[in-house]
């Protein structure tokens, strides 16, 4: 080959080098392309459905029971699951690309967030009936007035207990019925050499769930951080470290951590939830509602998912999506799937079933029945302002960092300023 | 310049057709050569034809993303403006926003002693076993492997095992502690020390990458400079002063920088050991990034990209640093 054939050679290679480089990007925007064209037929076609359920595969009885509701509206689902931190953030690119899936379903305070962010039909959009479901279940979808979607179920925190450490402590769980009787109950634990209670404390949205139902529980308000009520119930919480009702690790514990402490069988309560009645069951413990400070059932936040549909340029997909939802909650279907993820069904009808079917849910559906939303209150999107400077509070107070009132002085002054942005 | 060097500039010039003055110069001895316009193309296409797949790549997966979180951070993105793409340009207001917050002081002074303390560590410490296993005794192979397991295990193990083993409660420190007859630390539940029980973990964890860095400089030391100066009555001390640690310095230069670089973006060891906490006594900023993007439920891109430039901005001073020092050292 001469030296003006290599040359030519090279300058050919390079050519297509450079070709097959944008060929590849080409290939790599006009894939992502396609999957929206097959996605976008309307009637019939491929509807698409994001939730925050990737241990369940399509072998599970959720993958089959959304495959057959598709099955039943006439379209095929396509159906991913994401990990429930990650879902947030993918639904915010998916929506701002165009490219948001058919069916959502999302964390309830994470509705609040996507529906301010213009992401979401409302009810009356799409024609989602909501009717039948308790007004408290569905208050995180609802802002200013309108519904962003319909939940799937509701779980909640209440206080499973060691019935042996309490018998061996002389400690009767029907006497405790407000924080005066809870805390002397933790010191007779403490008496016998065992730990009081575990519950997560932690500087995660995790902590503000965890603390809520003694914050609401001493008649605190979520729009005035730095109460006398506040200060309470962050004082219970501080008071129990410094007394070794409670470990230090609370403070970094997550929920699942602090259960695991619990299951050691060294401790006589631990603030927990729903999704943890068969491992409970399995140890033999048993539940309590988590007292308020003066007496009766402190109000508990509500957890769960709620099904909704993000806006599409195709409106006429509304329609089938809806159909979709309404067989997936139907009464029949939802109280499986709720039997399944250990949530308590959000109408009466479904409750009603589920307590049919296992009569120790009582004490669940009662304390659902207690529950409130957390984006509640007309709060919306200034929830996740409030608190993290509420879980940043906890952890100053906790740690010995800053007194009670010090640190909800600060946090209340912080949110109003994150508030003001 | 070599003579090597300036041989092959000068038979390069003429062929690229750079230099008129080189092809002036030789036209009296070879007569007038026409100039070869698709030669010329040619070459200039296959050059640009090699270079683009490079650029292409530099433009879309560094140029972009960094145009792109300095567009973010000079903007006011709300989760609204997110998805309709009309954000308001706010010029420096993020970041005055920033430098004015509650956490940006102790994020700032934690990076500061986060990043130094942990590659002062950890160089000190690497050099320290380089220097050990340079003289290559019995089973050192073995060991010098052994060193090398903290970098070889995932990072999520490595920091899961650390804070275990640092609970406050039922850590196997604090039971060794009591068994010693000491009082119990809470090493990462308390503002004390929750940043030395990180600094503790990022140390270990570094010291591999010194040790590797350090020992494979230390080879290319020639061995009879060592024996010069045994000869010469040096004592180990002083070969190390005076021979081992000038030598080193252009590696102990990179490996410091590299340290510098990699350890003020150290995210996860922090975020699983105390997620900055408690309250923001491990927060750095690569962490208050983290929390701000996505550490919420309602997310402040504009705010993370405009810590996570400040970030970018620290690094930048530090290797034009380097590169300052490193030509002052050739110079010299």
């Amino acid at each position: 080959m001469t030296v003006h054939a290599s040359r030519k050679a090279r300058a050919v290679c390079a050519a297509l080098l450079t070709f097959g480089t944008v060929a590849a990007a080409a290939a790599g925007c006009s894939s992502s392309g396609s999957s929206t064209a097959a996605t976008s037929a309307s009637g019939g076609g491929t509807y698409t459905f994001w939730d925050p359920y990737p241990q369940y595969n399509n072998t599970s009885d959720w993958a089959k029971l959304i495959a057959s509701c598709g099955k039943k509206a006439g379209v095929t689902i396509k159906r991913t699951g994401f990990d429930t931190t990650a879902l947030t953030t993918q639904s915010l690119l998916a929506a701002q690309q165009g490219k948001a899936p058919d069916i959502l379903l999302v964390d309830n305070p994470v509705v609040s967030t996507l529906a301010k962010a213009g992401a979401l039909t409302t009810t009356a959009d799409n024609g989602l009936a909501t009717g039948s479901v308790a007004p408290n279940i569905l208050g995180a979808g609802v802002i200013n007035g309108s519904t962003y979607g319909v939940p799937i179920g509701a779980n909640t925190l209440a206080l499973y207990y060691n019935p042996k450490i309490l018998t061996q402590a002389h400690v009767d769980p029907a006497s405790i019925t407000n924080w005066a009787s809870l805390t002397a109950a933790l010191a007779k634990v403490k008496a016998i050499g065992k730990t009081g209670i575990t519950f997560s404390g932690i500087n995660t949205e995790e902590g503000s769930f965890q603390f809520l139902p003694w914050f609401w529980g001493a008649g605190a308000n979520l729009t005035n951080l730095d109460s006398p009520q506040a200060v309470a119930a962050l004082t219970l919480w501080t008071t129990w470290l410094k007394d070794g009702y409670a470990p230090n690790s609370v403070i970094q514990d997550t929920q699942t951590t602090a259960w695991q402490e619990f299951q050691t069988g060294n401790v006589a309560f631990a603030e927990n939830g729903t999704w943890q009645k068969v491992g409970a069951a399995t140890m033999g413990a048993k539940v309590i509602q988590i007292p308020a400070e003066n007496g009766g059932a402190a109000p508990v936040p509500t957890g769960g998912e709620f099904f909704t549909i993000p806006i599409q340029k195709d409106t006429a997909r509304y329609a089938t999506s809806a159909k979709i939802v309404s067989c997936l909650s139907a009464t029949s279907n939802i109280v499986k799937t709720d039997n399944t993820l250990n949530y308590i069904a959000p109408t009466k009808a479904g409750q009603q079933a589920q307590l049919s079917g296992d009569s120790t849910l009582s004490d669940w559906v009662s304390a659902v029945g207690v529950a409130k939303a957390r984006t509640g209150d007309n709060l919306g999107t200034k929830y996740p302002v409030i608190s993290q400077q509420m879980w940043t509070a906890v952890q100053k107070a906790e740690s010995g960092a800053a007194t009670p009132a010090a640190a909800l002085a600060a946090a209340q002054s912080a949110a109003a300023a994150g508030l003001s942005k | 310049m070599t003579a090597e060097q300036s041989r092959t500039r000068s038979a390069v010039r003429p062929r690229g057709g750079q230099s008129r003055a080189g092809a002036a110069a030789a036209a009296p001895a070879r007569g007038p050569r026409p100039p070869r316009p698709r030669v010329l193309r040619s070459t200039q296409w296959a050059a640009w034809g090699f270079l683009a797949p490079v650029v292409v790549y530099l433009g879309l997966f560094y140029a972009y993303p960094l145009y792109r979180n300095i567009d973010l951070s000079i903007r006011s993105y709300t989760v609204t403006s997110f998805v309709s793409g009309n954000a308001p340009f706010t010029g420096f207001a993020n970041y005055r926003s920033i430098f004015a917050s509650s956490t940006f002081a102790p994020a700032l002074v934690n990076t500061a002693i986060f990043v130094f303390v942990s590659i002062g560590f950890q160089f000190a410490i690497g050099l320290a076993l380089a220097v050990f296993f340079h003289r290559n005794f019995r089973l050192s192979g073995l060991l010098r492997a052994l060193f090398l397991v903290p970098w070889l295990l995932p990072l999520l193990v490595s920091a899961s095992t650390w804070s275990w083993m640092l609970n406050s409660d039922s850590g196997i420190v604090n039971a060794f502690l009591q068994a010693l007859g000491l009082s119990q630390i809470n090493w990462l539940t308390s503002p004390t020390w929750s940043l030395g029980a990180v600094l503790i973990a990022n140390i270990w964890i570094g010291i591999p990458f010194n040790l590797v860095i350090m020992y494979s400089g230390l080879q290319s030391i020639p061995e009879d400079v060592f024996e010069a100066a045994a000869i010469d009555g040096a004592g180990g001390w002083q070969r190390f002063w005076r021979i081992t640690f000038p030598l080193l310095r252009p590696v102990s230069a990179i490996t410091l920088l590299l340290g510098f670089v990699y350890t003020l973006k150290v995210f996860d060891i922090i975020w699983i050991m105390t997620k900055g906490g408690p309250a923001t006594s491990s927060t750095t900023l690569a962490i208050w990034s983290y929390q701000l993007s996505f550490g919420s439920l309602l997310p402040d891109f504009s705010s993370a990209a405009a810590v996570g430039n400040v970030l970018i901005i620290i690094a930048v001073i530090f290797a034009l640093v380097y590169v300052r020092a490193r030509h002052r050292l050739e110079a010299t």
